[in-house]
């Protein structure tokens, strides 16, 4: 079976600009995924260069933009995707070359919020004990593979990028905040009481929509809010 | 001599897995000026894809005892591992796993608010009387767990990763001691010269050097190829281990713990096979044990589907509850790499390669150990080895579920503390650099930027993985074993003429996938050599000319010189460090 492609390419070795290449390559009958059409579409040309690694959705390196929508291409089903099958980059981050984006202010924000536990009292010689029910808490939100999907589909990230924290950074976020184990809560909440770094996020959930682990940072972004209201009042 | 730019720190970490940030914390929050260099963002360190938990007698849900956990894992070994290295990890272990809870790892609970335990293959009360829980596990994401939290904690110990950096060569000065490495930054596709009191290699395993492994692509066995070309021997490179459970066709991982939550392996026949092979142990018997099982099922006919090539993992008995609660990631893996949702229908699978237990020798502190002027150990000065990449060996010739986890943490932090302390005490100052430090990486690149009419990296590194596939695999014998021996020595022929296309710089992925090339067939002429050349049959070294463990004769680490292909060994460590010596005995389960 043919597969083709409409890929944006650009390496700043050899091109003046970015262009969309048109390609296609002959796949075989073990290639499922759209990321094993791309790795056969490398042997074609060795050229087309993105990043992989895991290939089942948990290392968060193949994030691309596919027909229109971020999305892993190591779980995305070749035969759901209609062709000539458009690939371009995360959008709002700088391109270094293809598919490849520069995730300095991605990782730049998550750092931000403190991405650990902070708890100053000296801890026991077993567990912070935890109730089963207190650490459900944390599901659906410690998932997070760090992939991008969801704060470069956001357009207060694209339009804000080193101020807005963005949906990655606030599920982080609210993650620290909901561990019972943690005690910077108030802190937590003053590094997010800005008018840009919380408060640029509009409930767009183009985030929910995307996230390939099914997560919800619309929903930890509206906690994250209720408790700042809370606390005024 | 081209002028390279150099970088000059007191410690170099390569690889930021679950090891490679164990340690880095360690170092960072020593105030050591450390560099972790990594080919990929940390997160997506290959540490993240495990799965079913970590070990430690904690006995939050059973009875337990580290000395158990420690008779578990020589026995898993099939008592090739060192029973010092063995016995400091088993009892380092609670306490390993506690400082991680205390670093922030969401861990599943028990009622009284302690880290949830789950049964595992292999884990037994009693020294082998019956199943344990002992596998700490967050839902079916331990590693994700893991590995995001020593991130964290970096990130608070404001430790300094070089991103996306591949190293290239280990250096070593006149006296054999290693004084930094090389690296290629991949945005640039600038060389540079990285200068370091001490390096240590956390680079991980190297499972793609098979045709199906449940490892991620970076596996490439980096440390191992960079050890090999830099003289350094490897050990035990003849043990890899068969995953019972990878998808079959997919090769993805299906972590153990499902069968730790009661799922059940059944053959064409709806038979549950593991209760005729192993009476006690069942489904939960080791790895290398319930592999050979699955193979012989198969070779016997019993094989499930179209094709008669592969068993079932059967769950759907534990409800959608427990699979939802504890297993959520099996299902939807089931469910986009098997196409069957494991709630109604069971998972195909087939063992599938999963874990290099070989590597760099070393000791449970860490440093990297060689035969020297004969002594069979000695230090190399600077050098440290730590998780899948180093062989301490704690794992010998099969390893147990969730080792490989505890592994990375308790000599991650061992290897961090040895370094701090050769840095303190033996290395105020750095060594002079050799004079032509990065030649060897310079000329390999040239290479690459020169070659035309070579062969295409994809075909040779596919000629590698159909090699140790078929005479590598879970049942071997001596003349597959010798074909193969011929076969990749022609292939690594081939591998000195790969050629890319793209002869750019920035971000050039064919020639990172070259240079990845002459790190695996480093690791599959030790496999090979090493594995056609043990004459017995010992935890995943299963040979049918050499049916039995021969402990007279083979009870020894091979040690593997890429120079001559040479093999030598070293002997097993038969002391531990406090408690009686585990003789060894037969192994049933």
């Amino acid at each position: 079976m043919k597969m083709q492609f409409k890929i944006y390419r650009y390496n700043p070795d050899v091109d003046a600009k970015p262009y969309m290449q048109d390609i296609e390559v002959e796949l075989e009958p073990s290639d499922k995924k759209l990321l094993d059409a791309l790795v056969r579409l490398k042997t074609v040309d060795d050229s087309l260069s993105f990043r992989r690694s895991c290939r089942e959705g948990v290392c968060g390196s193949d994030a691309m933009n596919i027909n229109g929508k971020n999305g892993l291409a190591c779980v995305t089903d070749i035969v759901s995707l209609k062709q000539p099958v458009e690939i371009r980059p995360l959008p709002g981050l700088p391109v270094i070359r293809d598919l490849i984006v520069d995730m300095t202010q991605f990782f730049k924000q998550y750092n931000s919020i403190k991405p650990y536990v902070i708890n100053d009292t000296p801890p026991p010689s077993h567990e912070r004990l935890q109730s089963p029910k207190d650490r459900e808490e944390l599901d659906g939100l410690y998932e997070c593979i760090l992939c991008a999907c969801c704060s470069t589909s956001c357009p207060s990230f694209w339009w804000n990028p080193d101020k807005f924290v963005g949906p990655a950074g606030l599920l982080a976020a609210y993650r620290f905040i909901a561990d019972t184990r943690d005690t910077a809560i108030n802190e937590r909440l003053d590094n997010l009481e800005d008018p840009y770094r919380l408060f640029r996020c509009h409930s767009i959930m183009n985030c929910v929509d995307v996230c390939p682990k099914h997560l919800n940072p619309t929903k930890a972004i509206g906690k994250i809010k209720e408790l700042m209201v809370k606390r005024i009042a | 001599m081209v002028n390279v730019a150099k970088r000059q720190f007191d410690a170099v970490i390569v690889g930021a897995g679950g090891a490679g940030m164990r340690a880095a914390l360690q170092l960072s929050e020593a105030g050591i000026k450390t560099a972790v260099l990594s080919k990929v963002f940390p997160t997506r360190s290959h540490t993240v894809a495990a799965q079913g938990g970590i070990s430690a007698a904690l006995g939050n849900v059973q009875e337990d005892k580290w000395e158990w956990h420690m008779y578990d894992t020589v026995k898993g070994s099939d008592w090739l591992g060192d029973q010092d290295a063995i016995e400091f990890m088993c009892k380092t272990a609670p306490e390993a796993i506690i400082e991680l809870e205390h670093f922030g790892m969401p861990f599943d609970r028990v009622d009284s608010g302690r880290i949830y335990q789950r049964p595992f293959g292999g884990h037994t009360a009693n020294f082998g009387e019956k199943p344990v829980q002992r596998a700490c596990a967050a839902a079916d994401r331990t590693g994700h767990a893991l590995l995001h939290t020593l991130y964290q904690r970096n990130v608070r110990a404001n430790t300094q990763f070089f991103v996306e950096w591949m190293a290239l060569d280990l250096i070593r000065d006149a006296d054999g001691d290693v004084v930094g490495v090389t690296a290629l930054e991949m945005e640039t596709g600038e060389v540079y010269i990285i200068h370091a009191k001490a390096v240590l290699f956390a680079t991980g395993g190297a499972g793609r050097i098979y045709a199906a492994s449940t490892n991620a692509f970076i596996n490439t066995g980096d440390g191992i190829g960079m050890s090999a070309r830099a003289g350094i021997p490897l050990e035990d490179m003849e043990f890899w281990q068969f995953h019972p459970t990878g998808v079959a066709g997919a090769g993805v991982l299906i972590t153990e713990g499902v069968r730790g939550e009661g799922g059940i392996l059944l053959n064409a026949n709806g038979e549950r096979f593991m209760e005729r092979y192993a009476p006690t142990l069942k489904d939960l018997a080791p790895r290398d044990f319930v592999s050979r099982c699955m193979a012989l099922e198969v070779l016997e006919g019993r094989g499930a589907g179209k094709n008669k090539d592969h068993v079932l993992l059967k769950l759907d008995h534990l409800g959608p509850e427990v699979i939802n609660h504890r297993l959520p990631s099996i299902r939807e893996i089931a469910i986009k790499f098997a196409g069957v949702d494991p709630i109604k229908e069971p998972i195909p699978v087939i063992p599938t390669c999963h874990y290099q237990m070989g590597g760099i020798p070393t000791n449970y502190k860490g440093e990297v150990m060689v035969p020297k002027g004969g002594e069979p150990e000695v230090r190399v000065n600077g050098f440290y080895a730590a998780g899948e990449c180093a062989c301490a060996s704690v794992h010998g010739a099969n390893r147990l579920g969730t080792n490989s986890l505890l592994d990375l943490v308790v000599f991650g932090k061992s290897a961090g503390d040895s370094m701090i302390d050769f840095i303190k005490r033996e290395r105020p100052v750095h060594k002079p650099l050799p004079a032509n430090a990065a030649d060897f990486s310079l000329s390999r690149i040239a290479r690459l930027d020169a070659q035309t009419g070579g062969e295409e990296v994809a075909q040779v590194r596919t000629a590698i993985q159909t090699v140790i596939q078929s005479r590598a695999g879970v049942f071997r014998n001596s003349a597959n074993m010798a074909l193969g021996v011929t076969e990749i020595k022609a292939v690594a022929e081939r591998v000195k003429h790969t050629q890319t296309k793209d002869k750019s710089k920035v971000w050039n992925t064919a020639r990172m996938e070259a240079l990845e090339t002459d790190n695996l067939i480093e690791v599959a002429m030790a496999t090979m050599i090493s594995a056609e050349n043990r004459k017995e049959s010992r935890g995943a070294h299963s040979h049918d000319d050499f049916t039995k463990r021969d402990d007279e004769n083979w009870m020894k680490h091979t040690l593997f010189y890429s120079e001559g292909s040479r093999i030598d060994y070293k002997p097993v460590h038969t002391k531990p460090l406090t408690v009686d010596y585990i003789p060894p005995k037969e192994r049933t389960f």
